[in-house]
């Protein structure tokens, strides 16, 4: 009987993250679009409902009654499969995101490096996709994407090496409780730019966008899907960027705890903060697709390998050697 | 490299500057024109919709010297004519079809009269083709919904004729 009862409660708790995680994913993208046309003095959609905050449901509402084609020399299995993938990834990494001390799903011990697997296999669901259309351009797609995710995954673990030496230990919790005295944006800068930077190419997102780059590929690995399966890619995507937003502000701009810890701030729930802080970056990152142009594919694995990875590798060697002699390591025990 | 460019380089100075040019744009008053609701301007030359205008007195314009016929790229015009009781020629069949138009407007400019005229108006589509098989009644009509500003548009462009 406790065994059922546990099971209910852990299911009430996984809909009670999942569907305020894909409801937001669906008011970013309104908000991602909105941004990107006031950037262009445009105003973006505004017809659906206030300010147009429904019309992600209005275009959710036309993927479903979409026609869903699969290409008949396409491998069924994996065709389908890989939408799935890319959205049950982007949705279960989700599971250890803290919003709170208390508000986690799973406050498990070595919750970055859950993150951190999560996030790398996510590239399976783009290959995937793009190897099963058996078309050009998704196959391209995919292979860039591959490359891409890969290089920059590289100096994303790196850079957490950095946060972690300055933590010790691989809770998010506590990465989050190791920033009440100074976020580790301030001592970390470089780091979170080279962190933000490498977020933008792990998440396909423009100026990096050279999987789905629109002038050369149609659309990655996207092409071939129509309907709810489009979407479920497109849901992954942004999911996605919301995860990195929230593993930004976890690592870097110290989580759900409030910016100033005075009287009326520290009232504030911790979930507000972790939303606002999540939301913040993320302007960021529509504000990068607004102004900055696509890079080219060398220059791209250029900034990858020759520059984020050994000025990340220089910083864990200056973390640990200032915290090394000046005493500071954190105790583990 | 000079040694400014790589400083530049370092902290991303471009991008700081064109991120900053973007905040402040985000605040600008937007240029959408919200479409159905507001228009933009038109000038007085544009080609729009066909019209065949009257005089005052209600008689039409239109003297069937067919030149609008013989000149129209498209060959969109269908003509017939009569000679009326009172001695006047006029047409019995004017006809347009709008699916072969191209808008050049040379059927204005060629009309002696300022008959046949290409109004302002550019929100005529319809749901079948036959709809745009424009005929004399129909032309006749766009011509009286549309003669005051027709007549402001013709005035306005004169000196430039």
């Amino acid at each position: 009987m406790i065994y059922i009862n546990t099971f209910f409660s852990e299911i009430y708790k996984i809909i009670f993250l999942l569907l305020p995680v894909l409801v937001s994913v669906a008011l970013v993208v309104w908000l991602d679009r909105r941004v990107w046309a006031f950037v262009q003095k445009r105003k973006g959609p505004n017809v659906v409902g206030p300010f147009g905050i429904l019309q992600t449901l209005a275009d959710a509402l036309k993927f479903i009654f979409k026609e869903i084609i699969i290409p008949a020399s396409a491998n069924k299995i994996i065709f389908i499969l890989a939408p799935i993938i890319t959205l049950t990834l982007a949705l279960i990494a989700w599971a250890v995101i803290p919003f709170s001390n208390e508000m986690v799903l799973a406050n498990i011990n070595v919750g970055i490096l859950y993150l951190f697997a999560i996030s790398t296999l996510s590239v399976y669901g783009i290959i995937m996709g793009g190897w099963a259309s058996n078309s050009k351009y998704p196959f391209l797609g995919a292979i860039r994407s591959a490359a891409q995710m890969i290089s920059y995954e590289v100096s994303i673990g790196i850079i957490i090496i950095n946060v972690l030496l300055c933590v010790g230990s691989l809770n998010l919790n506590k990465i989050v409780l190791a920033q009440e005295n100074v976020w580790f944006i301030f001592p970390l800068f470089p780091m979170f730019v080279v962190f933000f930077i490498s977020s933008l190419a792990e998440t396909n997102r423009p100026p990096f966008d050279l999987p789905e780059a629109e002038s050369e590929l149609v659309a990655g690995y996207q092409t071939e899907y129509s309907g709810m399966m489009y979407a479920m890619f497109w849901l992954g995507e942004y999911a996605n960027i919301l995860l990195l937003c929230a593993l930004g502000s976890i690592l870097f701009l110290g989580g759900w705890l409030s910016p100033i810890d005075i009287y009326p701030f520290n009232l504030v729930p911790g979930a507000i903060w972790m939303i606002l802080k999540i939301l913040g970056l993320f302007i960021l990152f529509s504000l990068v697709k607004a102004i900055v142009p696509r890079y080219r594919f060398d220059q791209l694995m250029r900034l990858g390998w020759k520059i984020f990875l050994p000025l990340s590798l220089i910083w864990v060697v200056l973390t640990a050697s200032f915290l090394f002699f000046l005493d500071m390591l954190p105790i583990t025990g | 490299m000079k040694i400014s460019r790589i400083i530049k380089t370092i902290f991303m100075a471009d991008f700081v500057a064109g991120l900053t040019l973007a905040i402040k744009i985000i605040f600008k008053k937007k240029k959408t024109i919200n479409y159905p609701f507001e228009k933009g301007k038109i000038s007085p030359r544009f080609r729009g919709e066909h019209a065949l205008r009257r005089y005052p007195n209600g008689e039409e314009r239109c003297i069937a010297c067919k030149l609008c016929e013989a000149v129209c790229p498209a060959q969109a015009i269908t003509i017939e004519s009569e000679i009326r009781d009172d001695g006047s020629r006029k047409t019995t069949r004017y006809d347009i079809d709008m699916l072969k138009c191209i808008y050049c407007g040379l059927c204005e400019e060629s009309c002696p009269v300022d008959a046949i005229v290409q109004g302002p108006n550019f929100e005529f589509g319809t749901e079948t083709r036959e709809e745009l098989y424009y005929n004399k009644q129909k032309l006749l009509e766009n011509g009286d919904r549309w003669e005051t500003v027709l007549a402001e548009n013709i005035k306005a462009d004169s000196p430039f004729r």
